[in-house]
């Protein structure tokens, strides 16, 4: 995953909010993921279309922080979904 | 403090095309006269999502084997449940996989007996089983349905490991689960045939250990290993009571699939009794529950929370006390008991007739 990659939410991979726990959830094969509230506004903002590097830019925008911070943050939770395979980084 | 499960097995049948030696059904099998409607397990994934299932796994036998398969998965999915479809592939037509894919199902694991016709149907007991399976394989790549492939390993084929990993990447599996059979269900009746040796262990490991380097990003591998050769037990179901719910073709419902093999437990049906009650409240999800029940030597071990003490059917296959430290720990008094059953089976120049399961 770089700067240039377009992160996306493969099929059989999705979020849903458990009602019973209240809490919101990335469901995937045999993985039950709780999401907090930075992994939210990622996830939000991963949409097929966005690079890498515009989630990040938009995301310092949104929350009024140093850019070079939430891109190391953006980076480190995508690329660690991607290795368990609840996120496809293509090259747009 | 008791948690809502996470998961449901739904054992939607036990009728099955093949008849694997190693299959964690009961031995005892229920009959399809016995078997629950359409309806009443479209109320059991109401009530399971009611209670806090998020994922609910569609298995069996063969859940194809049900003629109202799209309309149990539909109703999961209107249940609002992840829905994952445990399959051999068998009764699986591309009019099928594309019913199910409207309906909304999410994913599918496909299991694999082998890597060849000559050993996927000699271990199936279902001629021409291989062929079919990786025609259905086809249509479900061609489709890009996601998918996992479930291999379950044992002496006769662990040494294919390398090419069940190739066959995954081949099959465009997303993941892989390389299951080492667990002596449970019909497995126990053919443990010395299936139990892999302890070279086959290692080269095992470090096949699995290379592979997830090299495959990083591209196949996920998880790895059950056969816990015989473990220094500790396995933890169990998460801990008994803790995630999971398993649910018989007949409604009775289990902490876990083998549960019914320990005396004295009273399994409730979940036609007679709501899920939510049986969760919390009966007898039997309540016997091994938490840490009370366990021993002393669990209870002062710092795995207390790791383990759970293992698997309480292990413990009573094998030392016949189901509320023992599971044998596998090597500092359970029961350990010398695995290790004389590992010395007197594995001889990997005896090869036992299997013994296949049938209905």
């Amino acid at each position: 995953m770089n700067d240039l990659s377009v992160p996306v939410l493969p099929r059989g991979v999705r979020r849903h909010f458990d009602k019973v726990r209240g809490v919101p959830v990335l469901l995937g094969p045999e993985r039950v993921l709780m999401l907090d509230e930075i992994g939210c506004a990622i996830l939000d903002q991963v949409n097929g279309v966005s690079t890498l590097e515009e989630i990040s830019t938009r995301l310092s925008e949104i929350y009024a922080a140093p850019k070079e911070d939430i891109s190391t943050d953006v980076a480190a939770f995508l690329t660690d979904l991607g290795n368990k395979k609840l996120l496809d980084g293509s090259h747009g | 403090m008791v948690n809502p499960p996470l998961a449901m097995l739904a054992e939607l049948t036990h009728r099955c095309p093949l008849s694997c030696p190693y299959c964690s059904n009961p031995q005892e099998l229920t009959q399809k006269d016995r078997e629950l409607t359409t309806a009443e397990w479209t109320d059991i994934f109401t009530q399971a999502a009611d209670l806090g299932v998020l994922q609910l796994h569609l298995s069996g036998g063969e859940p194809a084997s049900r003629t109202d398969i799209i309309e149990l998965t539909a109703a999961a999915q209107r249940a609002g449940l992840y829905t994952n479809l445990i399959t051999s592939g068998i009764g699986l037509t591309r009019r099928r996989l594309e019913a199910l894919q409207d309906v909304g199902l999410d994913h599918i694991q496909l299991s694999v007996q082998g890597v060849s016709a000559r050993i996927a149907d000699r271990i199936g007991g279902y001629k021409g089983g291989f062929d079919r399976k990786m025609h259905v394989a086809d249509h479900i790549a061609e489709m890009d349905f996601p998918l996992t492939l479930n291999a379950v390993m044992h002496r006769e084929n662990l040494n294919d490991l390398p090419a069940t990993i190739e066959m995954a990447l081949r099959l465009k599996a997303r993941r892989v689960e390389v299951a080492c059979v667990q002596f449970q269900g019909w497995a126990l009746k053919n443990r010395s045939a299936l139990q892999p040796t302890r070279d086959q262990v290692d080269a095992a490991k470090k096949t699995v250990r290379d592979a997830r380097v090299r495959l990083e990003g591209e196949l996920v591998i998880d790895f059950v290993p056969p816990d015989y050769y473990s220094d500790f037990p396995k933890a169990c179901m998460n801990g008994w009571g803790s995630t999971g719910v398993n649910i018989t073709p007949d409604g009775t419902v289990l902490p876990c699939h083998a549960a019914e093999t320990i005396p004295g437990l009273h399994f409730q049906r979940v036609t007679d009794t709501p899920l939510k009650e049986i969760w919390y409240e009966s007898e039997a999800f309540n016997a091994y529950r938490g840490t009370d029940w366990m021993p002393e030597l669990c209870q002062s071990c710092e795995r207390r929370d790791v383990d759970f003490g293992g698997c309480r059917c292990q413990a009573m296959a094998v030392l016949n006390d189901a509320g023992a430290t599971d044998p596998v720990c090597t500092k359970s008094p029961g350990r010398a008991v695995l290790d004389a059953l590992l010395e007197q089976e594995v001889q990997p120049e005896i090869m036992p007739e299997l013994v296949y399961r049938k209905l």
